[in-house]
C-alpha cells in the first residue's frame, strides 16, 4: 500500500495495514519470557522487571514459569554443562514463534569462566540466539535495549519469500538436539548446524607476540 | 589452648595415634595438626566431645591435591678429587607430595575456640584414595566430603551418602586434581596465543585443519 | 460430539498411607523452577502430600571458581568473589580480602575498616531486604512485597554504583584496604538512605507483621533443633533462629567490629517465621552499625602503602580468614606457594552447609511448604555450587 495514501487515511481517522503489520504488532507487543534464571543476570532481569525499570512498558512484565506459555527465553546467566541439557530441552518445549536473548557475557561466550570445565562457552552452541547483550551483568538498561532491538528484529519480518522466519517454514526445524552427558564433556559438544566453530588462521596468530607476555 | 596442649592431651587420650604438627610459617600462624588415617575417627570424636576442647563446630573440609614433586637442591660439599679437597656441587634430591590431603576447620562455638586445623592424608594418588568420613561425628562435613570426593577423588570411609556433588554420575575425573586435562572444547579467540593458540593448533589438526 | 471412551490408564488403587508401599510420587522439582531461586534441585519422594524423602542435586550452576583461580593472580581472583554470592559481592570482596590479608599480615587503614564497614552492612541490609520479598513471594504474595523490598535495594545500589562503579559486581575491596575513596557527598547521600530506612522497615512489618496467612505458613514450619544447627554447621541468621548465639562479628570481632553496640538477635523455635523476624531484627541492627560508623570515620588514607597488589606474592603458608557474610559464615582457605597464584583456593559456603539440614526440615510436611522452607534458607546459587 502507498505508504502516503497510508498516512493521509490516518490522518481521517482511518488506519489501513497489512497482515503482515498486524502480525508482527501482535508478536513484537506481547513477548512472554520464560521465568527462568541461572546467575546474576537473573537478578538484574528480576530488577527489570521491578517498579523502577518496569518491563511492563513493552508488554513484556508477563514471565511464566512454564515453556509451554513463553515465547522468549531470557538465558540469564552462565550456563553450565550440567544444565545445557535442560535449557535446550526447554527450549525444545516452548511453542513457535520463539526467540532467545543470551544475556551476559557468560550466555554469549563463557565470559569470565570460559577456562571452566564445566561451564558451556556460549549458548549459542546449540540454539539459535536472536540478540546479545554483552556485560557483567549487563544493566536493566541494556535489557530493555535487547528487548527493543528484538522487537524492531520481529516488526521487519516477511511473512513469505526465502527470508521468512523459522517457525513459517516447514523445512526450518524447531527442535534441537538435547545434549548428553559423557564421560568427560557433553556430547555432541556442539549442534553442527547452529553452530560451526570459526577457525583461527593459526598459522599467522601468535608470531606478533613473539616475546611479549 | 594452644595447639602442642592439644596435641599432648590426644595422646594422652587416644592411645597409639601418630600426630603431627604441620608448622605455617606465613604471618598467620595457623599450624594445623596431621592425623594418621587409622586413628583419625577417634582422635575427631575426643576433640568433639572432650571436656577441654569441645570442638563441636566443624566449619570448613576440603580437599588438597599434592602431587609427586621431585625438588633438587644444591649443596656445596667438600670431597676429595685426586687428592685434593675441593668445593663441589652436589644436588640432592626429595620426593614431596604425592597424596591427596583432607582439611578440616574446627571450631567450638561453646568455648569460642579455633581453628584447630586437622589434616589426613591418603597413601598415594591413585589406588589408595581412602580416608575416614567425619561425617558421623559432624553433618556439616556431609556436603563438603562430598565434593571432596567428586572433585579430588578421595573416598570416605563411613560416609552415609557417598555420590558426586557437583558433577554429574557418569563423569569420570576429579577436575580439581593438578593434572586434569580439560576436554576438547576449543574456543575461539581471534588473538589465540600461548595456550589458547596451542589448543586451537591441536584442535584444528583433529579436525583436519584449514 | 465424540463419545468419551474409557481411560486406559489405570487409575491407582485408592490413596497410599503405607509407608512400605512402593506407590511414592517422585517429583524432580527444579532446576528450572520459579521458586527455587536459580537452578536448585531437589527430588523429592511424596505419600500424597506429604515429604517422605528429599534429595537436594548440586551442580547446575558449577562454575569452577576454585579451579580458575589456581591459574589467576591473587588480585585477578578478587572479581571473581563478586560473582559468588551475587547479591552481597562486598561482604563476598571482604572475606577474600580478610584471608589474604590474614595469609600475609597486611593491616588496613583505619577509615577503609569503616568504609567496609559501611557497604558491608549496606549489603546485609539489601539482602535481606530482597531475601524476605523473595520469601513473601514464595508464600504466595505475588508483587508487592518484593517490589517494596527492591525499591530499596535499588537505593543502596545506587550508592554502590556512585561508590564503586557497578551496580552488582563491586570489586571493591583489595588487600590492604579499598579500591577507591568515598567521593564527594557520598557519605551525606548514604546517610539519607540509612535514615529514610527505618521506615522502611516499619512499613513492611506494619504490611506483615500481623498477616494471618504469614503466621500460618511459617510458625513451627521447618524447625531445626539447636543440636543440629550447631552440628550441621549452620551459621548466620538459620543458627541464630536456632537459638546459637554465634555471630563473627561478636566472636572474631574482625575488623573493627569491636567498637560497635550492637545485639544479636536470636530465635527460640527455629522455624520459618523465626528466620524471617531475625532477618528484620538484624537490619535494625544493622542500620545501628552504620549510624555509629557514619559518625566515627575519620578521614585518611585507604591503602596499607606498603602493600604491592599487582604481582602480590604472599610467602609460602596457608590462612583461612572468615567474616560474618549475610548468609552465614563465609570462608576464604587459601594455600600459597610462594608463587603469584594461589595454590589453592577455597570458599567455604554459607548457603551449602545451611542447606544440609534441608531435608530434616521438608520431611513429613506438605509439598507446598518446601517452597517457603527452602526460601527461609537464603541460597544463592553462584555460592552453594561455585
Amino acid at each position: 500500500m502507498d505508504e502516503q495514501l497510508k498516512s493521509e487515511l490516518r490522518r481521517q481517522g482511518v488506519v489501513a495495514t497489512s497482515l503482515q503489520e498486524l502480525y508482527n504488532w501482535g508478536r513484537k507487543s506481547s513477548l512472554w519470557p520464560l521465568n527462568f534464571g541461572l546467575a546474576c543476570c537473573a537478578i538484574e532481569m528480576i530488577a527489570t522487571t521491578m517498579a523502577r525499570y518496569d518491563l511492563a512498558r513493552f508488554g513484556a512484565e508477563v514471565f511464566r514459569p512454564s515453556p509451554r506459555q513463553a515465547d522468549l527465553m531470557i538465558v540469564a546467566g552462565t550456563v553450565t554443562k550440567k544444565m545445557a541439557p535442560q535449557v535446550v530441552r526447554l527450549y525444545n518445549q516452548m511453542p513457535e514463534p520463539k526467540y532467545v536473548i543470551s544475556m551476559g557475557a557468560c550466555a554469549i561466550s563463557g565470559g569470565p569462566f570460559k577456562q571452566g570445565y564445566n561451564v558451556l562457552k556460549g549458548i549459542d552452541r546449540y540454539i539459535p540466539v536472536d540478540v546479545y547483550i554483552p556485560g557483567c551483568p549487563p544493566r536493566p538498561e541494556a535489557l530493555i535495549d535487547a528487548f527493543l532491538m528484538l522487537q524492531k528484529k520481529i516488526d521487519e519480518q516477511y511473512l513469505t519469500g526465502p527470508t521468512r522466519p523459522r517457525h513459517l517454514n516447514a523445512d526450518m526445524p524447531s527442535e534441537f538436539i538435547v545434549p548428553e552427558f559423557g564421560e568427560h564433556d557433553l556430547v555432541p559438544t556442539q549442534n553442527r548446524d547452529v553452530w560451526q566453530v570459526p577457525l583461527v588462521n593459526i598459522s599467522n596468530a601468535g608470531k606478533n607476540e613473539s616475546g611479549s607476555d | 589452648m594452644n595447639l602442642e596442649a592439644i596435641k599432648s592431651e590426644i595422646e594422652a587420650n587416644v592411645p597409639g595415634c601418630r600426630l603431627e604438627i604441620i608448622p605455617n610459617t606465613s604471618p598467620s600462624a595457623q599450624h594445623s595438626l596431621l592425623v594418621d588415617s587409622a586413628h583419625a575417627f577417634t582422635v575427631a570424636s575426643f576433640l568433639r566431645d572432650g571436656a577441654s576442647v569441645r570442638l563441636d563446630y566443624c566449619s570448613n573440609v576440603t580437599g588438597i591435591d599434592w602431587p609427586l614433586k621431585e625438588i633438587s637442591t644444591k649443596t656445596k660439599v667438600k670431597k676429595l678429587v685426586d687428592g685434593v679437597e675441593k668445593d663441589v656441587d652436589e644436588i640432592v634430591k626429595t620426593q614431596t607430595g604425592g597424596y591427596l590431603e583432607a582439611v578440616y576447620h574446627l571450631y567450638s562455638m561453646e568455648q569460642r575456640q579455633g581453628p584447630v586445623i586437622l589434616r589426613m592424608r591418603t597413601e598415594d594418588r591413585t589406588d589408595r584414595v581412602h580416608l575416614p568420613s567425619l561425617t558421623p561425628l559432624w553433618r556439616s562435613a556431609d556436603f563438603q566430603e562430598r565434593e571432596a570426593f567428586d572433585l579430588f577423588g578421595i573416598i570416605f570411609d563411613g560416609h552415609p551418602d557417598l555420590r558426586r556433588l557437583l558433577m554429574w554420575e557418569g563423569f569420570v575425573d576429579h577436575p580439581m586434581r593438578r593434572d586434569y586435562v580439560d576436554p576438547d572444547d576449543y574456543e575461539y579467540e581471534p588473538t589465540a596465543h600461548d595456550e589458547v593458540l596451542k589448543r586451537a593448533k591441536e584442535h584444528q589438526a583433529a579436525e583436519g585443519g584449514l | 460430539m465424540s463419545v468419551l471412551t474409557e481411560s486406559t490408564i489405570a487409575l491407582s488403587s485408592g490413596p497410599v498411607t503405607d509407608p512400605g508401599a512402593s506407590q511414592l510420587l517422585e517429583v524432580s522439582m527444579g532446576p528450572q523452577h520459579p521458586s527455587t531461586h536459580g537452578v536448585f534441585r531437589m527430588d523429592v519422594s511424596l505419600d500424597g502430600e506429604q515429604v517422605v524423602k528429599l534429595k537436594p542435586v548440586f551442580g547446575y550452576l558449577h562454575r569452577n571458581h576454585e579451579k580458575i583461580a589456581e591459574n589467576e593472580s591473587y588480585l585477578g581472583c578478587m572479581p571473581y568473589t563478586d560473582r559468588l554470592d551475587y547479591i552481597c559481592s562486598i561482604t563476598n570482596n571482604w572475606a577474600y580480602a580478610l584471608a589474604v590479608e590474614t595469609l600475609a599480615g597486611i593491616k588496613v587503614p583505619e577509615r577503609a575498616e569503616y568504609l567496609r564497614v559501611i557497604t558491608g552492612e549496606l549489603t546485609r541490609l539489601q539482602n535481606h531486604a530482597s531475601l524476605v520479598g523473595f520469601l513473601m513471594q514464595d508464600m504466595g504474595a505475588s508483587g508487592t512485597p518484593l517490589m517494596y523490598a527492591f525499591r530499596e535495594r535499588e537505593k543502596i545500589l545506587d550508592l554502590f554504583e556512585a561508590l564503586t562503579g557497578a551496580r552488582m559486581m563491586c570489586n571493591y575491596m583489595r588487600f590492604g584496604g579499598c579500591r577507591v575513596d568515598a567521593p564527594a557527598g557520598w557519605l551525606q547521600q548514604a546517610q539519607k538512605v540509612i535514615d529514610a530506612f527505618p521506615k522502611f522497615l516499619d512499613e513492611f512489618e506494619s504490611l506483615l507483621r500481623t498477616n494471618e496467612i504469614l503466621m500460618a505458613r511459617t510458625q513451627g514450619v521447618g524447625r531445626v533443633s539447636k543440636e543440629l544447627a550447631i552440628n550441621a554447621g549452620l551459621t548466620g541468621p538459620m543458627a541464630r533462629a536456632s537459638g546459637v548465639n554465634y555471630d563473627l562479628r561478636k566472636v572474631d570481632s574482625y575488623g573493627i567490629y569491636d567498637r560497635f553496640s550492637f545485639r544479636v538477635p536470636l530465635g527460640e523455635f527455629g522455624d520459618v517465621y523465626d528466620r524471617y523476624m531475625i532477618r528484620l531484627l538484624e537490619m535494625r541492627e544493622s542500620l545501628e552499625i552504620l549510624k555509629q560508623a557514619m559518625r566515627e570515620i575519620p578521614a585518611g588514607p585507604i591503602m596499607d602503602p606498603g602493600t604491592k597488589i599487582r604481582g602480590f606474592r604472599p610467602k609460602a603458608g596457608e590462612a583461612y580468614g572468615r567474616i560474618e557474610a549475610p548468609k552465614g559464615e563465609l570462608g576464604f582457605y587459601l594455600i600459597s606457594d610462594g608463587t603469584g597464584n594461589p595454590y589453592r583456593f577455597r570458599v567455604r559456603p554459607p548457603s551449602l552447609i545451611n542447606l544440609t539440614v534441608l531435608e530434616d526440615m521438608c520431611l513429613g510436611r506438605n509439598v507446598a511448604d518446601i517452597v517457603i522452607i527452602l526460601g527461609s534458607v537464603d541460597i544463592v546459587l553462584g555460592e552453594v555450587d561455585r
